[in-house]
Formats: structure tokens, sequence, C-alpha cells
């Protein structure tokens, strides 16, 4: 069972904040999903079938990539060439 | 080349786009001067592509996807960017930050989703062609609403270049058409290697719908008629079914007991990826900036919660929550253990049969506001994720009506035998349209 604190706990872990009227909605609905969930207890983990996926290599070839000021056209907060980002300290 | 110029103002009645091309330039090809509409979460070089999410507003992407490239290199006018559920979070496209597409086949009930306005576009006769992108449904829910053909090709058939990522390890994009000779042509087009999309495989798509099925085996697993299927959408469907039979088909029914878990396993299986995909949306390189006079963390978490709608921001927790330490062995293992036990239900039945059939969605399309709690919602995605879990192929084509609504018969595939099911779709449409 998830209480609002928790609630509050995983939109920090996401990085996303939560108002304060939406905390209670947002955690009934988190046990109710969390709680069909619960049907995969009954799955047993056993060894893995083999699956198709394998890792896919290819040559570190430098080849043509987008140019700087593409790269930078869909910020508006930018600074002698580089992203401005909100401090971390 | 010599290039020449297609005009595209379409009477858009159902909010199937977001934004259209009114003057697009084309090349000669097998696509010339044809428009066709792509979902918002596809990146068109120097068209908004915002996955009808406040969060991209005004993000102009600076390159194509490659199914966009191939589609130019065939002469197709990129008509516009479609309508969709935010980050194709949705099985109604209500939950596009930009309001609702309606279905033109009954303008009171949803288009389905997520790809709802690329389906509703279709269907109201705007566009012979569009692409779609199938995470658990997303194609072949709306085709199935709307009356139209839509098919999720086999995982790594088509490249993911350019796609917007929300669950890479079950998402494709697929083609969507009125019929499915068109839907066969622009799979044509988009399928082939890509080395770009390191899940690419090198199986190029040359074919043409062949409406022979006799001595095909078709199984019928029960599940896909079991609880919560709305038995009129049964009845129309196994009609459908019988009509297979009649073009010389058998029909074989089977049980697919992992069915039980699938829906579960999909759910965490795609919010846990959506948690770590949907971080790169911070407000720094593209979408309305962040408030760089914040610190990291409370500019990040203000800008997530007023960008993202609540349906993304519930899966992105979610996710994050099914993965932290404590829970993830009791939630993604186990998802990832029942994902297997639906790939072994597969290969085991496709020992025995050669495609399965069932409807495609358990009802017809929903009222508007008719599934307001999510699960629910994602309840009705029952009889698509199956695919999505296994990566094999699966086309939905329109097989009646139910109170004037359509039905979608679904077809599954082997893997890599997306040509399979469209022949099966094809011989379908041709036994209906005599």
């Amino acid at each position: 069972m998830i209480t609002e604190r928790d609630t509050e706990h995983i939109g920090q872990l996401a990085d996303i904040a939560i108002h304060r009227e939406e905390l209670a909605a947002f955690t009934s609905r988190f046990n109710e999903i969390l709680e069909y969930f619960d049907l995969l207890d009954q799955v047993e983990v056993v060894e893995s079938i083999e699956g198709r996926e394998c890792n896919v290599f290819r040559e570190d070839e430098v080849i043509p990539s987008l140019s700087q000021q593409d790269a930078l056209a869909n910020t508006r907060e930018k600074e002698e060439g580089f992203f401005r980002a909100p401090r971390v300290m | 080349m010599p290039g020449f110029t297609v005009s595209f103002h379409p009477e858009d009645r159902f909010f199937a786009f977001l934004r259209t091309v009114g003057e697009i330039s084309c090349r000669e090809g097998r696509l010339s001067g044809i428009p066709v509409a792509v979902k918002d979460n596809i990146s068109t070089a120097g068209i908004e592509t915002t996955c009808a999410s406040r969060i991209l507003e005004g993000y102009i992407p600076p390159y194509d996807a490659t199914v966009v490239e191939r589609l130019k290199n065939e002469g197709a006018a990129i008509a516009g960017k479609t309508n969709m559920d935010e980050f194709g979070m949705g099985t109604t496209t209500e939950n596009s930050a930009f309001g609702p597409t309606r279905n033109p086949v009954d303008p009171s009930r949803v288009p389905g989703g997520s790809s709802g306005g690329s389906a509703a576009a279709i269907a109201a006769g705007l566009v012979p062609l569009a692409l779609g992108t199938d995470t658990g449904g997303s194609i072949r829910c709306p085709a199935a609403f709307c009356g139209i053909v839509g098919l999720k090709p086999t995982y790594g058939r088509v490249s993911r270049y350019g796609l917007i990522a929300y669950a890479n390890s079950l998402e494709q994009i697929g083609p969507m058409a009125a019929n499915v000779t068109d839907a066969n042509l622009l799979m044509g087009v988009i399928a082939g290697h890509d080395p770009r999309d390191s899940t690419s495989l090198d199986f190029p798509y040359l074919h043409t719908p062949d409406p022979e099925i006799r001595g095909m085996r078709i199984g019928v697993p029960e599940e896909f008629f079991g609880e919560g299927v709305d038995p009129r959408v049964a009845s129309v469907v196994w009609e459908g079914i019988s009509l297979l039979e009649r073009k010389g088909a058998e029909i074989v029914t089977c049980r697919m007991p992992s069915m039980a878990y699938a829906l579960a396993a999909y759910y965490v299986t795609c919010t846990s990826e959506a948690s770590s995909n949907l971080a790169r949306f911070d407000g720094v390189r593209y979408g309305p900036p962040a408030d760089t006079k914040k610190t990291w963390h409370e500019s990040f978490q203000e800008r997530r919660r007023d960008g993202f709608g609540e349906e993304v921001r519930r899966r992105i927790m979610l996710g994050t929550f099914t993965l932290s330490s404590g829970y993830y062995g009791k939630y993604y293992a186990k998802a990832q253990a029942a994902r297997n036990q639906v790939r072994a239900d597969f290969e085991r039945l496709f020992r025995e049969v050669d495609v399965l059939a069932g409807p495609t969605m358990p009802t017809v399309a929903f009222k508007f506001g008719e599934k307001s709690d999510p699960l629910s919602m994602y309840l009705s995605d029952i009889l698509t994720v199956p695919a999505n879990l296994a990566g094999v192929p699966a086309i939905s084509v329109p097989c009646g009506r139910v109170e004037g609504l359509p039905v979608g018969l679904q077809i599954m595939g082997r893997w890599m035998e997306d040509e399979r099911v469209v022949d099966v779709g094809y011989a379908f449409e041709q036994g209906v349209s005599r």
C-alpha cells in the first residue's frame, strides 16, 4: 500500500513535482494499478528462454553529425555555443 | 531530380492533424505526390514535432526519421503531423495536450489511440496513407475503432531512428491505410535495414498481397474471446473467422495461458522504459525553457510537472517505482518472466498454426470520458499487447460493425512473417468485398 508520502517521494525520484491537491488522487490510482500488478506474484521466474536480442556493435567512425548551430536551434537558453542549464550546486 | 509541388488544405473536422503543410515539394517515386500523414512522435525536419505534449511545444527536429526519409525518397508528400495521446500513452487520443481527435464514424466517440489522428485522417478521407506507432496496440486499436487497416510490423523490421522513444523494446512504426493493398505499399516503402537503429534487421519487405489461403491453419485462442470481450464484437469476429474458413483455411481453437499476465507484464515494462526515456525532457535542450535561476532539481521538477499531462506523469512515476531498489524483483523481473511466457506461448502455437486470429479490441469505440480511470483504460489493451511483448507482426482489418461502429479482426503471425498476416488480411478483405 502506497501512502501520500510515498507518492511524493516517487515524484522526487522521478523529478516530477506534484501539486498538493493532486496527491490523494495520484496515490489512490497508484494503489489500484499496483494491486493489479500483484498478478505477477504468481509468475515463476525460471531460466529465461533464448531471446533474439543481442548487442550490435559498429566501427567507431567519425561521420557527419549535427552542427553546433542545429544542436542549439531548439533552446532559448544558450551562451557562447553552450546550453545554459539551472545550477546544480 | 525534377520536383513538383503538392497543395494540402484539408477540411479537418475531426481534429486529426495538429498541423499540416500547405505546399509540399516532392520528387518522382513510388508515392509521387501522395499525401502521407505522420504521427507527431516521428521526427520531421523543419516541421514542429511535439508528441502532443506541452513539454515539446515549439520543437523543430533538425533531422528526419528514417521512415520519413524513405517516404520522401519515394516522392511522398509529408502532409502534416497527426494528433495522438501524449507520448503515445493512451487508448483514445483524449490524452493529447491539444485536445482530442473525434472518430469520423461517430464524432461522439473516440477514434482510439494512441495513433488516433492518423486513423481519423484516413477514415475521414483526408489522406490515403498514414504512419502510426504501436507500443501496445496504438496502430491496431484506432484502425479497429475507425474502420481502417493498421499493421504493427515485426519488431526490427522498420527503423525506429527518429521515433521519439517511449518504450523501445515494444514499439514499432507501421502503416495505416483504408485497405490492405495501400498498407502493403506503405510497408514496402518504410521497411528495411537501417544502421542507425541497432535493433533494425535486414529483411526488406517486397510483397504483393496474395489472397490464396487454402490449407492455411488459423489458430483462435480462447482467451481472445474471454472476460471483458463484448459478445456482440465476439460474434462479428467469429463471422469473420468463418469467412476465412469458407475460403479454405482450417480453423483450430487453442489456448494461450500467458494472457493472464500479459497486460500486467506490458504495463510494468512500458512504464519502466518510459521512466528512463522521458528523463531527457528537462527544458534545457528543447521545449519551453526551464527556469535557470532555480536549482537543478527544483527547476526540472516544475518544468516536468507543468509540461507533462497527468497520464504521462503517472507512467513515469509508476516506472520509477517498479524499477526502484526493493521493488525491481517484485515487478520488473516478474514482468520479464511473464513476457518470456508470452513469447513461449506464441512459439508453441506457431508450431501448430500459421497465424492467430481474434478481435483487435474487446469493444467498439468508447464515448468520450467513458474510460475515466486509468486501470480500466489499460485493460482495454489486453488483446493487442501480446504481439508487442513477443515482437511478432499483427494486422487489424475492418470486419463488420456493431450498432454502426466498426469492429477489427486481428491477425497475428510468426516473427518476420508480416507478409503472411497481410495476405490473410487481404484474403479477408477480398472475401468481404465480393
